[in-house]
């Protein structure tokens, strides 16, 4: 049963589908329950109609009014469970992607190993998604699709779709997950096969710049830190290094320059010094000492 | 009656004198009145934390930290949900009301009765020492998600203890009403001849009784995993969130039918007797009430269907939650059909009790759209969902405490409130109330994500609205309570039965005496005969 309405997905059309038809039902149930019963107050209020009226118990009455709503509840009930089962069907030749979410970054990983932290996915294809969290629970939602689903730490569940329509649509958390909550934000950039498979097949540059950004994207950071300046849930590692920052340290406000030392002690046990104008939300992210000195190596790059 | 005989339970005296005495009193009445004044002092304070959510999501960051916005709509939800709307209509009107329409003296064991009245004040109190002790107020939201409880810093054991011992409270009560029901209705008070109230409260101590003790162990499991590292729900030792999900809804679903059963139930009494007119279809409206509550238990899947569980699951619970929705559509229809040819007189209860219809209504409504699955996909964790549980909670349950609190006013104090002012107050909190949360419907079709500190700028627009919403439901529900206090020291004297009620609580004075009734009542008829009366 193909749906008539269309959207920037082929589940947005099954999901808006049913919505309407509930609403639908549900606004003229809605209608004639207090149409009813203002008409009533109106009609039989105590000065229009002084001396009630006995009127005779039904049970032909109750036994309409339970039939047809249960026979219109489990139309709704169909009609969602006919959408859902096409929304969650898997589809062969998919292409698969790995989400991992934490708190508060997403990280997409392709079949190839390329990893993002935006889900570029190509128009016209079948997309899966395999959901997994290394935290705490938190939920993939793209509203243009109308879908989401949960990610749950230590166990995998899936997302389904296929974008019919170039662009770029939201991605939310939608589980509760702290502090950072409504900062982890993602996109979902749908992008023509050609353009798509360009950039699938580029094997990033293996400098240690560059290998320093995989790093941030990897570990998260780049969910609260930009490395182009814009303000995030945290500072900007743009011109980072070196500066001088205002940060409060039990209370007390003073001056630091963020060096090799300050970073990495940061890292490490942060919060006790909170910077300025933010909050003290950084989570501690497991990182090696080598893995912390490119770190720091490629926020020294990032002028 | 003699001089004698008209004091009433206030002038009755015991042992003590003073808060001790009302605290040491084991009279069904006072108890009522004490809970009714804890009730409305916290549903004050959650209103209170309520305004101030709507007035960060304007200006994210202007006077509240993402932390302190967190922690104030978890504290919001617990002081909403367990302090104020789960004991709510029962522990209120159920106390007071309860023996007295059902013709008797007391409950059936008024010494537990005052001890769940400690228990909820003893937890009440744990709840705000959570709040000013350890990590500081929860920040977990009102539902205590795992693992996010297990590793928060906040002081979340303290306060889900506090809503532990609450639970006790609440089982008691369950049981204490069940086993009075069974027991000391009056002579000729037969099973169908109760007033639909107790009905409603009968059906709800089940569920009381039923579902609690499994909410008292998954937060032990949360206290457990915290303190000793028990991990039930966590994946690195072999639990499973999951799990958490469904033994917290498991109970929490169940809670939504303690909240609103009793809620129906006075619609059920106020209805009638200002249409002056035989309540429609009784038996179905007793009978639906028992429906909701076993077949209610089966549903609690429909709060998870995205959270992972198998799709078989979220089909069978879809199927079931349907279901459940049949029968409170019953109760609607009989309720409307009451009015019909009757002899209707709109005073302030009466019209809380119609904007129950509606509110209510909206809220059972738009639960069928969410408990679709695929709409679900959409919906689920977005605004949406915080209007649908705003219009059964408050639209449902609050308007009718309120539709309640004026029709029973009269009984409980002896006094009359001003019937203009009733209606003023209810204006503002009808519209605020619409104006506030409907906009969250559409925000929430619109994908706006909940507890969210800092709504992306698309969503602008509506959280403007709703915010203006809630400064005039505010507005709405301090010319209500200022109505009411100024009713109890300056109102006029009410007479025994104000607005002609054919239930028993209304043969006796008002405020009722210290023993209910000087003559114990035989019942020959259902409460609901106003044929020949004006």
């Amino acid at each position: 049963m193909p749906t008539m309405l269309l959207g920037p997905a082929n589940t947005s059309g099954r999901v808006d589908e049913t919505f309407i038809y509930i609403v639908g039902i549900s606004a003229v149930l809605l209608l004639l329950v207090t149409g009813c019963m203002i008409y009533f107050v109106v009609r039989y209020s105590r000065k229009r109609h002084p001396q009630a009226e006995e009127v005779k118990e039904s049970v032909w009455l109750e036994v309409f009014w339970t039939v047809v709503p249960t026979l219109l509840a489990l139309s709704m009930f169909y009609f969602g469970w006919v959408n859902f089962k096409y929304i969650r069907t898997p589809v062969k030749d998919a292409i698969s992607v790995n989400v991992v979410a934490s708190k508060w970054a997403w990280l997409f990983i392709y079949e190839n190993g390329k990893r993002s932290d935006v889900l570029r996915v190509p128009v016209n294809k079948p997309v899966r998604l395999v959901l997994t969290s290394a935290d705490v629970i938190h939920s993939l939602y793209i509203p243009a699709f109308r879908i989401k689903e949960d990610c749950v730490p230590g166990i995998k569940t899936y997302l389904g779709f296929n974008a019919n329509e170039t662009g770029t649509y939201d991605i939310f958390c939608t589980e509760y997950c702290g502090v950072g909550h409504s900062q982890m934000l993602s996109k979902v950039i749908v992008i023509s096969g050609e353009e798509f498979a360009k950039w699938y097949e580029t094997t990033e540059a293996s400098g240690a710049a560059k290998k320093g950004q995989l790093l941030l994207q990897d570990k998260g950071c780049l969910g609260c830190h930009s490395i182009d300046g814009s303000k995030k849930a945290g500072p900007s590692f743009k011109g980072l290094y070196r500066a001088r920052e205002t940060v409060i340290t039990n209370g007390a406000e003073r001056t630091v320059i963020v060096d090799d030392a300050y970073i990495k002690d940061y890292v490490r046990h942060p919060n006790i010094d909170i910077v300025k104008g933010y909050q003290p939300i950084m989570p501690v992210i497991p990182v090696t000492d080598a893995e912390l000195a490119l770190l720091v190596e490629y926020i020294k790059t990032l002028k | 009656m003699n001089e004698i005989e008209e004091k009433s339970f206030y002038q009755a005296m015991g042992r003590y004198r003073g808060i001790l005495g009302w605290l040491i009193s084991t009279d069904h009445k006072k108890i009522g009145i004490m809970y009714l004044g804890a009730l409305l002092c916290f549903f004050s304070v959650g209103v209170t934390l309520g305004i101030l959510i709507r007035l960060s999501l304007i200006a994210p960051g202007m006077f509240l930290s993402a932390q302190h916005y967190n922690q104030l709509f978890t504290v919001h939800g617990i002081v909403m949900i367990f302090l104020f709307i789960i004991p709510g209509i029962p522990v209120a009107f159920g106390n007071f009301l309860l023996p007295l329409m059902i013709g008797a003296k007391d409950v059936a064991f008024p010494r537990l009765n005052r001890f769940t009245w400690w228990l909820y004040l003893a937890g009440a109190f744990i709840v705000l020492l959570a709040l000013a002790t350890g990590g500081g107020p929860p920040d977990t939201g009102w539902t205590f998600y795992a693992p996010y409880s297990i590793e928060s810093k906040t002081n979340v054991s303290l306060a889900v203890f506090g809503v532990f011992v609450l639970g006790f409270s609440s089982i008691f009560t369950g049981l204490n009403f069940v086993t009075t029901i069974h027991r000391m209705r009056a002579p000729g008070m037969e099973w169908f001849r109760m007033p639909l109230f107790v009905w409603t409260l009968y059906a709800t101590g089940w569920v009381q009784i039923l579902a609690t003790p499994v909410l008292a162990i998954t937060l032990l499991f949360i206290v457990l995993g915290r303190f000793i590292g028990i991990g039930f729900f966590d994946p690195t030792r072999g639990g499973d969130p999951i799990l958490y999900e469904h033994l917290f809804w498991i109970y929490s679903h169940p809670a939504v039918y303690i909240m609103v059963l009793p809620a129906m139930g006075i619609i059920s009494e106020i209805v009638p007797v200002f249409a002056r007119k035989r309540i429609f279809g009784y038996h179905a409206i007793a009978l639906s009430a028992l429906a909701i509550a076993s077949v209610g238990y089966l549903v609690w899947g429909h709060h998870m269907f995205t959270s992972g569980m198998s799709d078989t699951a979220r089909v069978i619970f879809s199927f079931i939650t349907f279901l459940v929705a049949v029968p409170s559509g019953v109760k609607i229809f009989n309720w409307v059909s009451t009015l019909y040819k009757g002899s209707i007189e709109v005073a302030a209860p009466l019209l809380f009790a119609l904007s129950f219809i509606f509110l209510f209504s909206i809220g059972g409504l738009t639960g069928l759209i969410i408990g679709s699955l695929a709409p679900s996909l959409h919906l689920h964790g977005t605004y949406f969902i915080v209007a649908h549980f705003h219009y059964v909670m408050f639209g449902g349950a609050g308007f009718s405490f309120f539709a309640g609190l004026h029709y029973w006013f009269p009984k409980m104090f002896g006094k009359m409130y001003s019937e203009k002012w009733a209606k003023r107050g209810w204006f503002f909190l009808f519209v605020g109330f619409n104006v506030l949360y409907f906009s969250m419907f559409i925000l929430g079709y619109e994908g706006m994500p909940r507890r969210y500190f800092e709504p992306p700028p698309q969503y602008h627009g509506w959280s403007v609205i709703s915010t203006i919403g809630s400064w005039l439901l505010a507005t709405g529900i301090l010319i209500i309570l200022s109505n009411l206090v100024r009713a109890l020291f300056k109102g006029e004297k009410a007479s025994a039965n104000p607005w002609g009620g054919r239930t028993l609580e209304w043969t006796v004075s008002s405020p009722p005496p210290r023993e209910n009734f000087i003559h114990g009542p035989v019942i020959a008829t259902d409460p609901y005969g106003f044929e020949g009366k004006k």
